[in-house]
């Protein structure tokens, strides 16, 4: 949220009262606005300095990010019969004939002083920075009228060699080259030499005498300058989206053309668009400043907000907030933009013209939040929805959930680490290839911290352990959370796995220890142990295969076979461990790095290991359980022997 | 000496020592004999009394003895002064090695009594008069000499303290004399006094219940003030009870659970369903997390698509829209879910779209979602968002607050206060402050708001039926519950353990 800051003195005369830091925190709050900060409650705050607020205004109303903005805002708001100011259009010569977005305006015999000046260049600083996207999408220029030849103005882009000029502030004159160069240095304007560097030609603005005025979106010729003196003000704009060109200018004018002698006059000038522009060969008067028609229906404002309003009060609520709302005028046409065609009731039918200003009036639902703003959000009957549901757990957390209190009660502590990781912890830290096909790899991190969403719980749970080395031993830690995997078939490209992990560290590793809390979780599950019973119908074993990841010989597969009664259980592919196992697959002879068997292969390899009976073709590899390497040691810097295990939650459903 | 014995030997001694004491008491521990010849002493050294100490303890906890501990400052010689006091004073040492009339130069001089001595004692001889320089020497000016520091080092040595204080300072100056802190403790008998140690019990055990032995048996006294005896015990992370707390809440109030278990999200669902326009700020590079690999999502609902894609360009369902160019590419990019809106988003357009039509619906999530922000001590790039959402036909605003109203009032937060918002997918938008005690002024606990038409409308949703949503962090009620300052001790892997096994249990 963008914060402006306004001398308290000005805004207060600006709305014709004084407030109490509290009364008016109040009167923003109620507006939708909040005072960060007021000068006078800062016991801090220098002596005979000017007393200011700091105001914090939504994102999406650019009409407020100046103290003329918010004061009029206001002032409406606290006085809905002022009148809604309206803007005239004076028709002026014909001066420019260029490449899309550009528009302009010219304030005549304006008058700044410090306060209004100081506000002008720090409007124009707000929008670029708000809705122009840091100048990407509209880019300012202001000029000294008089410092400017009469005659056309042209908008152009050329190769940087061939633009010449003395930038803002600077005597000596530049070829474009050198002033990118120049600029690399600069704090405040490096941040937007990308915009345009690596484009052969430079967009370029130029007087009738050849003088260039700005070379947008970087900076402005110094030889156009305004300063606090300036009497007549060019406004130049150009944009790569017209729509944002037009809020911008609109906003400018409208709030700066009430310091013109005449207030709230803008001259206009004419666009000529070349064939070459996207929206073809056309003339376009700048500012457009056109009023916006929308229709709201009185029914539809009540039946959102609970309230049962007459048409008139409600008028006068959106007066209170700056719109031109009125009773349809007999005879008079008016094409609301937002006409949906329902139909409407005469009586219910409100006919509002929307200032440029509030370019973030969209639909009928944003009339009627304007409506409940000025009727108070906190000043509406507050109800109860009589929407009667039933509620439904997700079954995946409360599987995961049970699980996680049998870790507990086994004496085992949660820990919660994150989803992404480097790409080394993921793999080779594990002693794990990396086969290309699982891991979900992130474009713009801004740390090696977080280059992958993790396919395995256990790096997280080693970091654990190694930030907590000064804990008294043995640790027993677990997760039960999800992985990311890539999956092809998806709409999203990947799925979540929900797993169970934890690791045991102690003085001595402790395989039945990790083992033991599997058996546990097996036991809560109601899925019986067969590793001693292979014919039967359901249950689990575990299976001795060597893993990289493990010690060798203290390394094991754990596969489930679901009941064979069809539609019990949605029996999900073997996805775990299929990454971890064939890691492992691979690993036994670090001499002879053999392609890693595929999943089928191990999937087969299961089937014939075990009696060849029909039950086992339903086996699922759902995880291992064993000795940590001493090398996945080192990695994670542990000093203590550990085990781990971790399998999918999935099959259990 | 008395730190070589075991504390049980040591009790026994001084038990012995006090029954035959005059008048019942031992006056110096220092001087207790440890030998039966009575030559071992248990010595003045500090930690020897401190052996003693943990053996009049032991005694005193039982009430066999009462003790007293009594402290000495004495002054002692350094190993220096304990040099000097034999060998005589550096000016003693000069005068012995110089001749009366042969003058012997310097360098001899410290080839004699060494370097640092010869240094001292030639200046102080000269000072004393008893040396004069003759030539490149010195000869010896006086026959006989008083050596009064050694004198004075010697009677430091005996007494522990000199009589002159000027003289002690000088010594003191000098590094020949330090003070040392001794202690030693007086005995005296307690109500308990036994001659001999009788062994006590610790604790009733089988054997003493099976014997009987524990009616004669002296139990020790039990120490209350101690803590008992720490469970082994597991524990749940404090975040996960809090969040266990949420959902209680919304069970209670009728809420399902959405499927939330997909962290990758595409930009269509993560923002332009929800009419969020593509240049909004949220979607640059420093908020979202793009995906490198898999490179671009597929398949989303074309004709719903198509709608999405319209009512951003150009408008309908009764809005003007954004007016902006719509980029397919930019919404088949896939992100790291910036909220789980992405899959309220979802549900929504289920809902819509079910056999049989639209049904009002209350849903609710808790789970993980990503923002690419720089870490510090409120913000992780990952972190976990609790999200309400009630469908029906006709709700109202008044509802909504009517809502949060008692949704909060549950978690014991009551009094709250609505401020209008901007947020691209809800119109009305609401944060939600209540006021805090602690720091007497009003703080934003969530944000709420009423689904905008055209996030709705092109679903397939009737256009009477409204939707509410409201969404808070789950850090940051948790950090308040347990008055944790900084995220990162909350969630990661470097938080603490101690701190998830001795957090409360939550109750809301």
């Amino acid at each position: 949220m963008p914060t402006i800051t306004v001398d308290r003195k000005d805004f207060f005369e600006r709305i014709g009262r004084d407030y109490t830091a509290k009364e008016f925190d109040e009167l923003l709050f109620e507006y939708g606005l909040e005072l960060d900060e007021d000068t006078t409650t800062d016991p801090d705050h220098p002596a005979g300095e000017p007393h200011q607020l700091k105001i914090e205004v939504p994102a999406n109303r650019y009409d407020l990010l100046c103290t003329e903005g918010i004061s009029r805002a206001l002032k409406h708001y606290l006085n809905p019969n002022l009148g809604v100011p309206t803007y005239t259009l004076k028709p002026a010569p014909a001066t420019a004939q260029i490449r899309p977005y550009f528009a302009c305006a010219i304030l005549r015999n304006v008058k700044f002083n410090k306060i209004s000046y100081d506000s002008f260049i720090d409007l124009q600083d707000k929008l670029h920075q708000n809705l122009a996207r840091k100048r990407t999408l509209v880019a300012v220029g202001t000029h000294d009228l008089d410092k400017i030849a009469p005659g056309e103005i042209s908008y152009e882009a050329l190769p940087p060699s061939q633009i010449k000029f003395a930038p803002l502030n600077k005597q000596q004159v530049y070829d474009a080259n050198e002033l990118m160069t120049l600029y690399k240095e600069d704090k405040h304007l490096s941040k937007y030499l990308h915009i345009i560097e690596n484009s052969p030609v430079f967009p370029i603005i130029y007087s009738s005498e050849r003088k260039v005025l700005s070379m947008p979106p970087i900076i402005n010729s110094d030889g156009t300058k305004i300063s606090v003196a300036t009497q007549n003000i060019f406004i130049d704009v150009t944009a790569t989206d017209e729509t944002k060109l037009g809020f911008v200018m609109d906003v400018l004018v409208t709030m700066f053309s009430e310091y013109c002698s005449e207030p709230f006059t803008v001259e206009p000038v004419r666009v000529e668009y070349t064939d070459a522009s996207p929206g073809g060969a056309r003339t376009v008067i700048t500012p457009n400043l056109a009023a916006r028609p929308f229709l709201a229906r009185t029914s539809y404002i009540n039946s959102c907000t609970g309230l049962s309003l007459d048409r008139p009060a409600v008028i006068e609520n959106l007066r209170k907030m700056g719109l031109d709302a009125f009773v349809p005028i007999p005879g008079q046409e008016f094409k609301a933009l937002n006409e949906s065609g329902l139909v409407i009731a005469e009586e219910d039918l409100i006919h509002i013209l929307v200032p440029p200003t509030r370019p973030d009036i969209l639909h009928e639902c944003d009339i009627m939040e304007d409506a409940a703003v000025a009727y108070g959000f906190n000043n509406l009957k507050r109800t109860f929805p009589s929407t009667n549901t039933v509620a439904k757990p997700f079954p995946i957390n409360k599987l995961g959930d049970v699980m996680r209190r049998q870790c507990s009660e086994a004496g085992w502590l949660e820990v919660l680490p994150l989803t992404l990781c480097s790409h080394d912890e993921n793999f080779k830290f594990l002693n794990r290839k990396d086969p290309g096909d699982i891991a979900v790899v992130l474009a713009n991190p801004k740390t090696i911290e977080y280059q992958i969403v993790r396919t395995s719980l256990l790096p997280g749970l080693l970091k654990t352990v190694r930030e907590n080395r000064k804990h008294a031993l043995p640790l027993r830690i677990f997760e039960v959370s999800d992985v990311v995997l890539k999956d092809p078939k998806a709409e999203r490209q990947s799925r979540n796995v929900r797993r169970v992990a934890g690791i045991y560290c102690g003085r001595k590793a402790g395989f039945e220890i990790s083992q033991g809390l599997v058996d546990r979780l097996m036991l809560a599950l109601g899925v019986p142990n067969i590793t001693n019973s292979k014919d039967k119908e359901t249950g689990f074993y575990i299976k001795a295969v060597e893993d990289a990841t493990y010690f060798p010989d203290r390394s094991a597969q754990i596969w489930y076979r679901p009941p064979a009664v069809a539609g019990a259980h949605v029996v999900f592919a073997p996805v775990a461990s299929a990454d971890e196992s064939n890691a492992g697959a691979a690993a036994p002879s670090a001499a002879t790095p053999a392609e890693p068997p595929s999943k089928l292969d191990s999937v087969k390899e299961a089937i014939s290991s075990v009696l060849p009976s029909s039950a086992s073709s339903r086996d699922i590899l759902i995880g291992s359980v064993g000795i940590l390497h001493p090398s996945v040691l080192k990695a994670y810097e542990l000093d203590y022997p550990a085990s781990s295990f971790e399998f999918d939650l999935e099959p259990f459903l | 000496m008395a730190s070589q014995l075991g504390s049980e030997s040591l009790q026994a001694l001084v038990l012995a020592a006090l029954d035959i004491a005059k008048n019942a008491t031992i006056h110096d521990t220092r001087q207790l004999a440890l030998s039966p010849d009575g030559k071992t002493l248990a010595g003045d050294a500090p930690e020897d009394q401190l052996a003693v100490k943990g053996a009049l303890d032991s005694l005193a906890l039982k009430e066999m003895v009462v003790i007293k501990i009594n402290t000495l400052e004495p002054h002692v010689l350094t190993a220096e002064g304990l040099s000097l006091s034999q060998t005589g004073s550096q000016e003693y040492q000069v005068w012995s090695a110089l001749d009366k009339t042969t003058p012997t130069t310097i360098k001899d001089i410290e080839a004699k009594v060494g370097k640092d001595t010869a240094k001292i004692g030639q200046g102080k001889a000269m000072k004393n008069k008893w040396v004069g320089k003759q030539g490149d020497g010195f000869v010896r000016l006086v026959e006989d000499v008083k050596d009064e520091t050694k004198e004075q080092l010697l009677e430091v040595q005996n007494t522990g303290v000199h009589a002159t204080a000027a003289v002690l300072n000088d010594l003191k100056k000098r590094k020949l004399v330090e003070k040392k802190k001794l202690f030693y403790y007086s005995v005296t008998k307690g109500p308990e006094f036994s001659a001999t140690l009788q062994k006590q019990e610790a604790d009733l055990t089988v054997e003493l219940l099976q014997s009987g032995a524990w009616e004669k048996a002296s139990f020790k006294k039990y120490n209350f003030n101690a803590e008992g005896v720490a469970p082994d015990s597991g524990a749940l992370h404090p975040l996960m009870k809090v969040r266990e707390e949420f959902r209680n809440i919304f069970f209670e109030m009728g809420f399902s659970e959405m499927p939330t278990n997909r962290f990758v999200e595409s930009g269509f669902w993560n923002f332009d369903s929800l009419f969020v326009p593509q240049q909004h700020p949220a979607r640059e590079v420093q908020d979202t997390f793009y995906i490198k690999d898999p490179i671009e999502s597929t398949g989303y609902p074309k004709d719903y698509y198509e709608r999405v894609r319209k009512v951003h360009e150009t408008g309908g369902f009764g809005s003007v829209g954004y007016k902006y160019p719509f980029s397919a590419p930019e919404t088949s990019r896939l992100v790291l879910r910036t909220h789980t809106t992405a899959v309220s988003s979802a549900m929504l357009y289920e809902i819509a779209n079910q056999p049989g039509g639209f049904k009002p619906a209350k849903l609710f999530s808790i789970d993980r979602v990503f923002r690419n922000e720089a870490v510090d001590a409120t913000h992780l790039a990952e972190f976990h968002q609790v999200e309400g959402v009630i469908a029906d036909y006709g709700l109202t605003l008044g509802d909504l607050i009517g809502f949060m109203e008692i949704f909060f009032a549950k978690m014991g937060i009551t009094g709250l206060r609505f401020k209008p918002a901007y947020n691209p997918y809800t119109e009305p938008s609401l944060e939600i402050f209540s006021y805090h005690e602690g720091l007497k002024k009003w703080v934003e606990i969530g944000n709420s708001g009423m689904f905008r038409p055209e996030m709705l409308e092109p679903m397939g949703l009737p256009k009477d039926v409204r939707v509410h949503g409201w969404g808070l962090s789950l850090e940051r009620p948790t950090m308040i519950r347990y008055g944790i300052s900084n995220i990162r001790d909350l969630l990661g892997h470097k938080v603490p353990l101690a701190m998830i096994e001795k957090s409360a249990a939550v109750r809301f």
